[in-house]
């Protein structure tokens, strides 16, 4: 999808309202000029940046492709700035194959710190009424997100930006009261969740969920939280009752009780693994059958054992999403709700304290 | 933090780990193309797979079986169906993915007709259920010439490959399903007497398209609809479906099937079905085919003077010259074969009698559209001078499945000035405008819903032999007729005889 055209504004010491006004008189002209290009109006991205980042971020988002939001506020923060300056983009978006070009809005806002608690004055006017609102904030700014709560429907984040697992949990945790939560940690689980529910669906199958009492879940060092993700999200779909894990090495070990006994739960890093996420999931029943997955060329590699002891080997297709998929599929699911998050979450929670 | 989420489990039977999910499990299968050297298996069913792989869609054990006359080898069959993804795929091509999907892929060659050919496709699957240790579930996917679905029905049933222990068997046929009412009768008992109706896929690959899928969202979610959608406001109902492209090198298959056939007696009439049908009381397959077979029902064959027919002539498309339709390469010349047809249909129940539904299908028309255009009553009374602007104009709902899918509502509105001077304007929503995901081509998913066993999407015998009976006393006039189809310049709106059939204009191509 290549950009045929941009209009452009742009305003130094400017006001919300001055913004609004020539957004507006941006798309008209957009429009007026290029006959058969319509507003994209999916999704209002609002990003809260380091001024220092928002390079990278900008190049995050272009990666999204055709999941790209379709009016992306930019809230630039710049230590010491006391006025707003402003720029404002339309960009057509030539339609491929389907032949419409829709066009895409872009405003960067540059801000001081001391307009971050009350940044939903100047964010609100700039929005598209009526159509879902979500807010990034990769660089922190709790102060920022905090504001913008009352304009949003969904807060992005990526658990993972959070050096402590609890820390970032507790600040999922704390997010999820108020309004819908998508953590790219969370997303990152999507294939292993996917492929375990697929690997224990078959009627035959299905018994050994019940008598499961070991699970190791391999993943980046950095990325423990989608690990405790996983595994909560395995406890309460199977009904477990979660505790604690210890400090096991660089990892966390542990137990779960499930109805039939003990569940032994270890969350282990991989230190060879270059992309964030997952490396691999191991299930084993009190049979003796068990699967394992993990990262392959062309999908995962799945390993099942039967109750004999008996191991097969195949891939399970399937390409990676990369990071620019993972954010893409972020602002997707902000518009979608999975209602296996909230509990998984309580249970990762219990698990990390 | 101790003792956090204690709950029962799900009840026995059920997978307490799909809910949720986006992407139900799929049960591990070996699909086998008949036909896997064709074209359909080229341009659709083989980029469908990969598009499916890409995804992580496919089912955690997945083969492929191609088969076809050509005598080729695993690796050449590999190769040529890598090269039909690459070329046809909807996304750019991770060949890490090709390869693993085309890794265990393998190839039995041999005549349709020929026992030995099932006898060595059941080897093959045998031999995947073995290496499985499990009985995989097999969908055969008929995508050979039409004559050949009741041959390889029945050598199916001959050999055992109808039905395995521990496992589903399904079969895809896709169309046309049968010439006429009598061979798909034939074709619906050759097939019956070996499948289960379960087991069976007819495929119209409209259905998988999300805007034909829309029509019941926007019908049965939206409750603005549905009080105006009955014979009390609705004055008439056109459904389009027009291509500005020739019959190119199909010449073999059209000339024998011809526009009726072709696009009107599956996809339009199921285009008509989600439009007209009640709403169903939940979405299961058999609720929701159970209301689009009593529409069909409801329709009785259109009179002689309520169908035209018309071939096109030469004439220019893009400003270039192109020739007319006995011109084409292949075209015998004396072809009385229709490339243009339009019928006007009653709904005889409750909610549509009375309300004219016209239906029309091209080639070489003025653009490429497929749409449905609810046209609404004029108000009883209109209070505006209408002089110096277009006036009032009804109401109108245009649902447009391609190109640029999407759905318009015509309105009237005051033009700015002094004076009470009105014309109609548009309300436009388009697909692309307000989701952010692309849609998936049909065939994806149709493909993975006949492997998980859901025919909501598909067509069942009585609704195929329904459509027949609307469509085969017209065939069967047109065929007894003297009078040769009627010319229309190609590029043009179609044969002005085609205008009797509405009452007023038609919609602008």
């Amino acid at each position: 999808m290549a950009e045929v055209v941009d209009s452009v504004w742009s305003e130094r010491d400017t006001s919300p309202g001055a913004i609004e006004s020539a957004l507006r008189g941006l798309v008209i002209e957009h429009t007026r000029k290029h006959a058969g290009t319509m507003p994209a109006r999916a999704l209002n991205l609002v990003s809260v940046v380091d001024a220092r980042w928002s390079g990278e971020i900008a190049n995050r988002l272009g990666m999204v492709g055709r999941l790209a939001p379709s009016r992306n506020v930019v809230c630039k923060v710049e230590p010491g700035r006391e006025t707003i300056d402003a720029r404002a983009t339309v960009s057509g978006l030539e339609g491929g194959r389907k032949g419409v070009a829709t066009l895409r809005e872009t405003v960067v806002v540059s801000v001081g710190e001391r307009h971050l608690e009350h940044l939903d004055t100047i964010v609100d006017p700039l929005v598209v009424t009526d159509v879902a609102t979500v807010v990034w904030s990769p660089h922190g700014h709790p102060e920022a997100v905090d504001a913008l709560l009352p304009l949003t429907q969904a807060v992005l984040l990526d658990s993972r930006d959070e050096p402590d697992p609890v820390d970032a949990l507790a600040r999922v945790g704390r997010l999820a009261q108020d309004t819908h939560v998508v953590d790219l940690s969370w997303l990152r689980g999507t294939p292993w969740r996917e492929r375990v529910a697929a690997a224990f669906d078959p009627a035959a199958r299905r018994a050994d969920l019940a008598t499961l009492d070991d699970v190791t879940v391999r993943h980046r060092a950095d990325s423990a939280v989608a690990a405790l993700l996983l595994a909560g999200w395995l406890a309460t779909r199977l009904g477990w009752r979660v505790s604690g894990l210890s400090r096991r090495g660089d990892g966390l070990a542990g137990h779960a009780r499930s109805h039939r006994g003990e569940v032994a739960v270890r969350l282990e890093p991989e230190p060879d693994m270059t992309a964030p996420g997952l490396c691999g999931v191991a299930l084993h029943s009190a049979s003796g059958a068990g699967v394992a997955l993990r990262r392959g060329a062309g999908g995962l590699e799945m390993a099942r054992t039967d109750r004999s002891g008996r191991e097969r080997t195949w891939t399970v297709l399937g390409a990676s999403r990369g990071e620019p998929g993972i954010l893409g599929e972020g602002l997707r699911q902000a518009l979608l709700r999975d209602g296996t998050f909230a509990a998984a979450l309580d249970a990762a929670r219990g698990m990390a304290a | 933090m101790e003792n956090v989420g204690l709950t029962e489990p799900a009840g026995v039977g059920e997978n307490p780990l799909t809910e949720g999910l986006e992407r139900l499990p799929v049960h591990p299968t070996t699909l086998v193309i008949l036909g896997a050297t064709g074209d359909l298996a080229r341009r659709k069913l083989l980029p469908a797979l990969y598009n499916l792989a890409h995804e992580g869609a496919l089912p955690e054990r997945f083969h492929l079986v191609g088969s076809s006359r050509s005598e080729l080898s695993d690796e050449d069959f590999r190769k040529r169906a890598a090269a039909g993804v690459r070329e046809f795929s909807r996304r750019e091509v991770d060949e890490t993915v090709l390869d693993a999907l085309l890794a265990s892929a393998r190839y039995v060659s041999g005549d349709l007709d020929d026992d030995g050919l099932y006898a060595r496709l059941g080897q093959v699957l045998d031999a995947h259920d073995a290496e499985a240790d499990e009985p995989l579930h097999r969908c055969f996917y008929l995508a050979t010439a039409p004559e050949f679905f009741p041959v390889v029905i029945e050598a199916l049933g001959a050999r055992g490959l109808n039905a395995r222990e521990n496992a589903q068997v399904r079969v895809v046929i896709e169309k046309p399903f049968g010439a006429d009412l009598e061979e798909a009768r034939e074709l619906n008992a050759r097939v019956l007497d070996v499948f289960e109706e379960q087991q069976v896929f007819r495929i119209d690959h409209y259905l998988g398209k999300e805007t034909v899928q829309n029509v019941l969202a926007f019908r049965f979610a939206n409750g603005m609809f549905e009080p105006l959608w009955n014979r009390n406001y609705i004055d008439h109902v056109e459904i389009t479906a027009a291509e500005d492209l020739g019959i190119g090198l199909r010449a073999g298959y059209y000339d024998n099937a011809g526009a009726l056939r072709d696009l009107i007696q599956n996809h339009m009439l199921q285009l008509l079905t989600l439009l007209c049908m009640e709403p169903p009381n939940s979405f299961s397959a058999d609720a929701v085919r159970d209301e689009k077979v009593k529409v069909l029902r409801a329709i009785a064959p259109p009179p002689p003077q309520e169908a035209v027919r018309a071939q096109y002539t030469p004439g220019a498309v893009s400003g270039d010259p192109v020739p007319g339709y006995l011109q084409e390469d292949g075209v015998p010349d004396d072809s009385t074969t229709e490339t243009y047809a339009a019928l006007r249909l009653q709904v005889d129940n409750w909610r549509w009698a009375g309300v004219p539904i016209l239906l029309r299908t091209g080639k070489r028309l003025a653009r490429k559209v497929t749409e449905i255009a609810v046209t609404l009553k004029p108000v009883p009374h209109l209070a505006f001078d209408s002089e110096g602007s277009v006036g009032p104009q009804p109401n109108q709902l245009v649902l447009t499945v391609q190109p640029n899918e999407g759905v318009t509502l015509k309105l009237a509105a005051k033009i700015p000035g002094s004076r009470m001077r009105i014309r109609p304007v548009n309300m436009e929503f388009l697909y692309g405008t307000a989701f952010l995901s692309q849609s998936p081509e049909a065939y994806e998913r149709l493909i993975l819903d006949a492997m998980r066993g859901d025919a909501t999407l598909f067509t069942r015998n009585d609704e195929v032999e329904a459509q027949w009976r609307i469509c085969d006393p017209v065939l069967r006039a047109w065929c007894d007729s003297s009078e040769p189809p009627v010319g229309y310049a190609a590029g043009s709106q179609g044969p002005a005889q085609a205008d009797a059939l509405i009452d007023g204009a038609w919609r602008a191509i």
